[in-house]
């Protein structure tokens, strides 16, 4: 156990040296978080899209069930996934358990229902607003959608980036389905939980801080679409 | 003048502008909106339909362009029932336009790419011009002023190249010049044989720009006939006491 001190002065010289541990540990997350997001928001939008803009029966079940999915703990992610991937699961034979691919899928479960619910909540806004002008236009249904997520494309934005402070951050689903490998499944929230348990408080520190900053960047970002987004009067 | 250069209007006055509402029902919360309305509307002229607030005149608009759906009655243009393919040449300028979270220009492509036309820029702009905005073009829509959003409304609600115009207190919010503006659009559009129905609370703009008059009152049509007979003369006492700026109920 070191002294914090030392610690610190450790971690920092990590981050400013780039260390390659923990550059490829950083990447790792960023890789895995990121494409988690993406694929997200592809599924998420395209679900909040379809729930704003239609009515069959069992859409408000479908709603609530969207919103209850958002409180899912990540453990409980990771271990249905485990579940799934494992050599005696439905797709034990893909043989990823233990992979990047693996993290992303659990990831990816985790923010869609992130992203599907509030841009379900933002384009259902949207889509009173314009309803009846879209109507008086006789426009087609594809083209409403587009024009919904187009007009409300900052809030959905904002949607994603919140999804991906969630993806980032979590590390009961990673850890799980990834294994915390060296060199392959390592991110930075397994990374600290392991490196804290050892001992190894300055390369812990060290990726926190980064986590943090990317937290703090991400909330930034957040604010400054709404300010833009604001001052355009585009919100 | 404002149409100088304007995009040709496909050619008005055709059949498919003429209005019928027969026996027209619009029943809501245990009230009648809209009860036993009959009108007929010739294919082309600028109707203007007055009456008191809550008299359901906006309801009326929605109705015969296809958006409410009526409880019972019948609502035709130039004999036939509403539907995609009739609606699509009615326009319909809203009491509160929903603009679009673009600039003002692209608001205005937005309904040309909605109705197919590939050269965007010189019609955009034309019709930008026609109203006055084209200075503005590249500014968010809704930091329009109130009047200015209703120009914008109105460019486009011309975008789509319509035979029936209906226009629901277009000049509400808008200073007197643009209001001038607006009727010398409205009567040119007119002119070139778009069926306008116009709804307003300007009794000046009324007679100047009405053909003819529908007076309506709690959801009735009480008085309809020709602009001169109806200012000079009208026939129902609570069309009387509107015009006098008395109080109807
Ligand atoms: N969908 C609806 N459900 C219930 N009531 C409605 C509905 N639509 C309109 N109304 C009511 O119908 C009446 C007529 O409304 P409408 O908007 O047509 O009035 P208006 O003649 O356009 O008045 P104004 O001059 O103030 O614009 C109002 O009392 C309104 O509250
Ligand atoms: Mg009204």
């Amino acid at each position: 156990m070191q002294d914090l001190g030392g610690a610190i002065q450790l971690a920092l010289s990590l981050i400013v040296s780039a260390d390659r541990n923990l550059a490829e540990i950083v990447s790792l997350s960023l890789l895995v978080s990121l494409t988690a997001t993406a694929l997200s928001c592809i599924i998420g939008v395209t679900l909040g899209a379809v729930l704003a803009t239609t009515r069959f029966a069992g859409r408000g079940a479908v709603i609530a069930v969207v919103n209850a999915l958002m409180g899912l703990p990540p453990v409980v992610i990771g271990l249905i996934v485990y579940l799934a991937l494992s050599r005696s699961g439905p797709l034990g034979f893909l043989g990823l358990l233990y992979t990047p691919t693996a993290m992303i899928i659990a990831q990816t479960i985790l923010v869609t229902p992130i992203v599907a619910a509030l841009s379900r909540q933002i384009l259902e806004d949207l889509h009173v607003e314009y309803d009846e002008y879209f109507r008086s236009l006789c426009l087609p249904h594809r083209n409403v959608v587009a024009a919904l997520i187009w007009d409300g494309r900052f809030s959905v934005l904002t949607a994603g980036l919140a999804g991906f402070g969630r993806a980032v951050a979590e590390v009961g689903a990673v850890i799980i389905v990834g294994g915390n490998i060296d060199h392959l499944t390592r991110v930075m929230t397994t990374a600290i939980a392991l490196e804290t348990s050892k001992g190894d408080l300055a390369l812990a520190l060290a990726l926190g801080t980064i986590l943090m900053a990317i937290a703090l960047f991400v909330n930034g970002l957040v604010y400054y679409i709404r300010c833009t987004a604001l001052r355009s009067a585009y919100a | 003048m404002a149409g100088a250069s304007w995009p040709p209007l496909r050619a008005g006055g055709a059949e498919r502008c003429s209005l019928a509402v027969n026996d027209l029902w619009y029943l809501a919360g245990g009230r009648a909106l809209l009860s036993g309305i009959n009108l007929t509307l010739g294919r082309s002229g600028i109707t203007v339909l007055m009456g008191p607030n809550g008299a359901g005149k906006s309801l009326l608009l929605r109705v015969v362009h296809g958006l409410a759906a009526p409880t019972s009655g019948a609502v035709t243009w130039g004999g036939r029932s509403l539907n995609e393919e009739t609606r699509r040449n009615i326009a319909l300028v809203f009491q509160k336009p929903a603009l679009l979270r673009r600039t003002v220009a692209a608001n205005v492509d937005f309904v040309l790419a909605a109705r197919g036309v590939k050269d965007r820029t010189d019609r955009r702009n034309e019709l930008l011009e026609t109203v006055d905005l084209a200075n503005r073009a590249d500014q968010p829509a809704r930091l329009l002023s109130g009047g200015e959003q209703q120009r914008l409304a109105l460019a486009r609600a011309l975008a789509t190249d319509p035979c029936v115009l209906l226009l629901d207190e277009p000049t509400a919010s808008l200073d007197p010049a643009s209001s001038l503006r607006i009727e010398q659009i409205i009567a040119l559009v007119a002119a070139r044989g778009v069926r306008v129905i116009l709804v307003t609370h300007d009794v000046g703009q009324a007679r100047r720009l009405a053909d003819d008059v529908v007076f309506m009152s709690h959801g009735q049509v009480v008085e309809m006939g020709f602009a001169d007979s109806f200012f000079s003369a009208p026939q129902s006492e609570r069309a009387r006491a509107f015009l006098d700026g008395r109080f109807v109920l």
